[in-house]
This record gives C-alpha cells, sequence and structure tokens, in this order.
C-alpha cells in the first residue's frame, strides 16, 4: 500500500516533556507578571486613587488576565486527565453495580468522563440499556454538567480552593443523594416504553494507544476549544463583578444573602432553577456577592441551581424520560441543593 | 468500496466526523459510502454511548469525540 498519509511522523516520547516544560515555564512567568503590570497599567487611569471607578477598573485589569490564565491552566489539567476515561469504560465499571456505591462511583466518574451535553440522551440510553440502574444513572447526569471544569477552574481562580472544594464536595453530595432517592423509587416504569424494551450487546471498542504526547494535545485542545468558547463570557463576568466590587457597599448583601437570613436558600435556588446561564458568567459574579457579604451556601446553591438543571437538556431528555420522571428529576435536585445550602449555611 | 456509519443525533461534532472520513477517504484513495445514524435507539443499540461514533464495515471502532484524521485513515485502510 502506498503512503500517502499527511499525519506527521511520530515525534519522540522526549518531545512532550519539553513542550510541557516550556509551556509551564511561559505560564508560570505569565502569572508572575501579573501584579506588575496589572499596577502599571492602572497607574495610567485619569482617574483619583479613592474613586468607586478606580476601584472598578483596578479590579477589571486585574482580574481579566489572572482568570483567564487561571482558567486555561485548569481546563489543561482536566483535559489531560480525562484521557485516562471514557463513557464505554464508565459504563462497563458502573453496569449491575448496587446502589449508593455505585451512586458514588457514578457521580465522581461523571467530573472525569468527558461528555458533552448533545450526548446526553445516548450516553441516557447506553447506560440504561447496559443494565446500569437507573439512579446510578441519574447521579452520572447530575454530576456531569453541574461540577464542570469551568466552574472548577473559575472558582479556584477567583475565590480560592476551599471554596472549589467546597463546591466539589456540595456537588457530589447532590449527584449521590438525588440519584440513590430516584434509584429507590423505582421509577423505572416511567421510562418510555421503548426505552424499557431497549436491549444492547456490551461492545468492546479496539484499544488505542494513547501516548503521553497524545495526553497533552488533548489538554490543548480543551483550552483552545473551551476557553475560546467563554472568554467573552467570563469578560462580562468580571464587568459585573467589578461594578459590585465598586459600587457596592460592603456588608450590604449580609442582610438579604447572608447565612442569618434562613430563606435565602430556598429564595436562591427558587431564582436559580428557571434561569440557564453559562457556569464562566456566573462565578465572577459569585465572587463579589461572596465578598459584599452573601454567605457561601446560599451563593453555591444559587450556582448550581443554575448550572445543574437547565431547560433545554430537560427538552432534550423528554425523548426518553416521561414527564413525571422529568418533574421527579428535577424536584429531588432542586430539594438536594436546597438541603446542602441550609446545611453549609448552618455548618460553616 | 466501504460501508461506514457515523452514530449522532446531529451535532455539529457528528457532521464534522462524517465530512472528516469523506475527506480522509479521499485522501488515501479509498471509496466509502457514509450513512448517518440519527436514531436513538439505533444508537443505542451499536453500543455507541458517546457520540459521535464511527463503524467501519459492521465494526465498532471509535466513540465520544472528534476522531484524528490519522486514526480514520488507519480504519479506512
Amino acid at each position: 500500500m502506498s503512503e500517502i498519509s499527511t499525519s506527521p511522523a511520530p515525534r519522540p516520547g522526549f518531545v512532550w516533556a519539553l513542550r510541557s516544560a516550556l509551556g509551564l515555564a511561559v505560564w508560570v512567568a505569565a502569572y508572575a507578571a501579573l501584579d506588575p503590570v496589572s499596577k502599571w497599567l492602572v497607574s495610567f487611569l485619569p482617574l483619583a486613587h479613592d474613586g468607586a471607578l478606580y476601584a472598578a477598573a483596578a479590579f477589571f485589569i486585574y482580574e481579566v488576565p489572572k482568570v483567564l490564565l487561571l482558567l486555561a491552566i485548569v481546563v489543561f489539567g482536566i483535559g489531560v486527565i480525562r484521557t485516562f476515561f471514557s463513557v464505554e469504560r464508565t459504563r462497563a465499571f458502573l453496569a449491575g453495580k448496587n446502589e449508593f456505591a455505585g451512586n458514588v462511583g457514578a457521580a465522581s466518574l461523571g467530573i472525569v468522563t468527558p461528555f458533552c451535553s448533545c450526548s446526553a440522551v445516548p450516553m441516557f440510553l447506553g447506560f440504561v440499556s447496559a443494565g446500569v440502574p437507573l439512579g446510578v444513572t441519574f447521579s452520572f447526569l447530575i454530576a456531569s454538567p453541574m461540577i464542570n471544569e469551568v466552574a472548577l477552574g473559575l472558582l479556584l481562580a477567583l475565590v480560592g480552593w476551599k471554596v472549589a472544594a467546597t463546591y466539589l464536595v456540595f456537588g457530589l453530595s447532590v449527584a449521590i443523594v438525588a440519584g440513590w432517592i430516584i434509584g429507590r423509587l423505582h421509577l423505572e416504569s416511567w421510562l418510555e416504553p421503548w426505552v424499557q424494551s431497549l436491549r444492547a450487546a456490551p461492545v468492546e471498542l479496539p484499544d488505542r494507544k494513547i501516548t503521553a504526547s497524545d495526553r497533552v494535545d488533548a489538554g490543548l485542545d480543551a483550552v483552545k476549544d473551551i476557553v475560546g468558547k467563554v472568554w467573552l463570557w467570563v469578560v462580562a463576568g468580571i464587568a459585573v463583578g467589578a461594578f459590585i466590587h465598586g459600587y457596592v457597599p460592603n456588608g450590604v448583601l449580609a442582610a438579604i444573602m447572608g447565612r442569618d437570613a434562613w430563606w435565602s436558600v430556598p429564595a436562591a435556588v427558587a431564582i436559580g432553577v428557571p434561569m440557564y446561564s453559562n457556569a464562566a458568567g456566573i462565578i465572577p459574579v459569585v465572587e463579589a456577592l461572596l465578598e459584599k457579604g452573601a454567605a457561601l451556601g446560599t451563593v453555591l446553591a444559587f450556582m448550581m441551581s443554575v448550572t445543574a438543571l437547565s431547560l433545554p437538556e430537560m427538552i432534550i431528555l423528554r425523548k426518553v424520560l416521561s414527564v413525571r420522571l422529568i418533574a421527579v428529576f428535577a424536584g429531588t435536585v432542586a430539594v438536594g441543593i436546597l438541603a446542602v445550602g441550609t446545611l453549609f449555611n448552618v455548618l460553616f | 468500496m466501504k460501508h461506514v456509519k457515523v452514530f449522532g443525533p446531529g451535532c455539529a461534532r457528528c457532521q464534522q466526523t462524517a465530512d472528516m472520513v469523506k475527506s480522509e477517504a479521499a485522501k488515501i484513495g479509498v471509496e466509502v459510502e457514509v450513512e448517518k445514524v440519527t436514531d436513538y435507539a439505533e444508537i443505542a443499540k451499536a453500543g455507541v454511548a458517546s457520540t459521535p461514533g464511527v463503524m467501519v464495515e459492521g465494526k465498532l471502532v471509535h466513540a465520544g469525540g472528534l476522531p484524528k484524521p490519522a486514526d480514520v485513515q488507519s480504519w479506512l485502510k
């Protein structure tokens, strides 16, 4: 067979290490330059240094590059981690798993298994037809959009690792508990009839050798793809955050969104569920809200109800689930978010 | 003539995958017939849980995400 292949010759193994080290060095240098460069830029602003507009502008100029840099590195890291997982392998692992252990596994794998929202129905069918219990499938379906790399990266960048870790635990708890409850309710008969009778034989995909270089490429592809898609949202979100930072007095939100207002979590969920926004746009706002005295449980509950439950996803899922089952799904997730949010405000 | 099935509900990546199969086949001089499968039940029965999935001559070779052009060529050879 004649070779007319246009693919590049395989690179020697060490090149990926060299490339990664070089990339990392550039990233660290850029991050170190953030503070001096932004201060230098801000010094050109023709504004009084104690004004609200100055505070807002300084915040914006420093935050935009910082957030984009941190987002890029987190998205890269998760892109690399995801090359070790696939929906097919996750399914094989979860098939026949008992409840609870299965829910925990499904929720955790939901974070690291590559999954796009247009795949929700094939994934759902693929799981259920291969014998993954319904509740376990739901744990995966809830965790996957709710705990995403953009949300995690931005929380880490804007509010710190403690809040990012809290968000992770919060999201996992909701996915595990909601999936477990749906499993206990035994609602298999509420699936569309053709779904109930669907049986698929397990399929083995040919093992493809993934090199370290491929994994680095996958990470870079994820950065190009995701940061390219959300950067505008991030800039808009930071602009709103900068406004709150500069103009809203400290502590003013404590009364309406603080931990002492018991009704703040239900209100946050009630407002958040019908809203649907990109995690990228909402988190810079979250940061500013926290800074002005809003309680962590309230803010996380709001954020999760915005990202976890979306109307477009429900409409897609209607093809395989009855309306009653969708209502149970949305209701359980909303109640789960409510419970965990309230618990967080009480505990912390 | 190789028969290729691309599984996917019609998302952008599924279309890109189908186009890639055609263009890579043209590059290496292999004749292909590309069939797009959009029916959810058919997708599930083929064992595809993450789209786009690719089947060449009845054998599933790929599921989930855009394949690499070099891989597409190796499936078609």
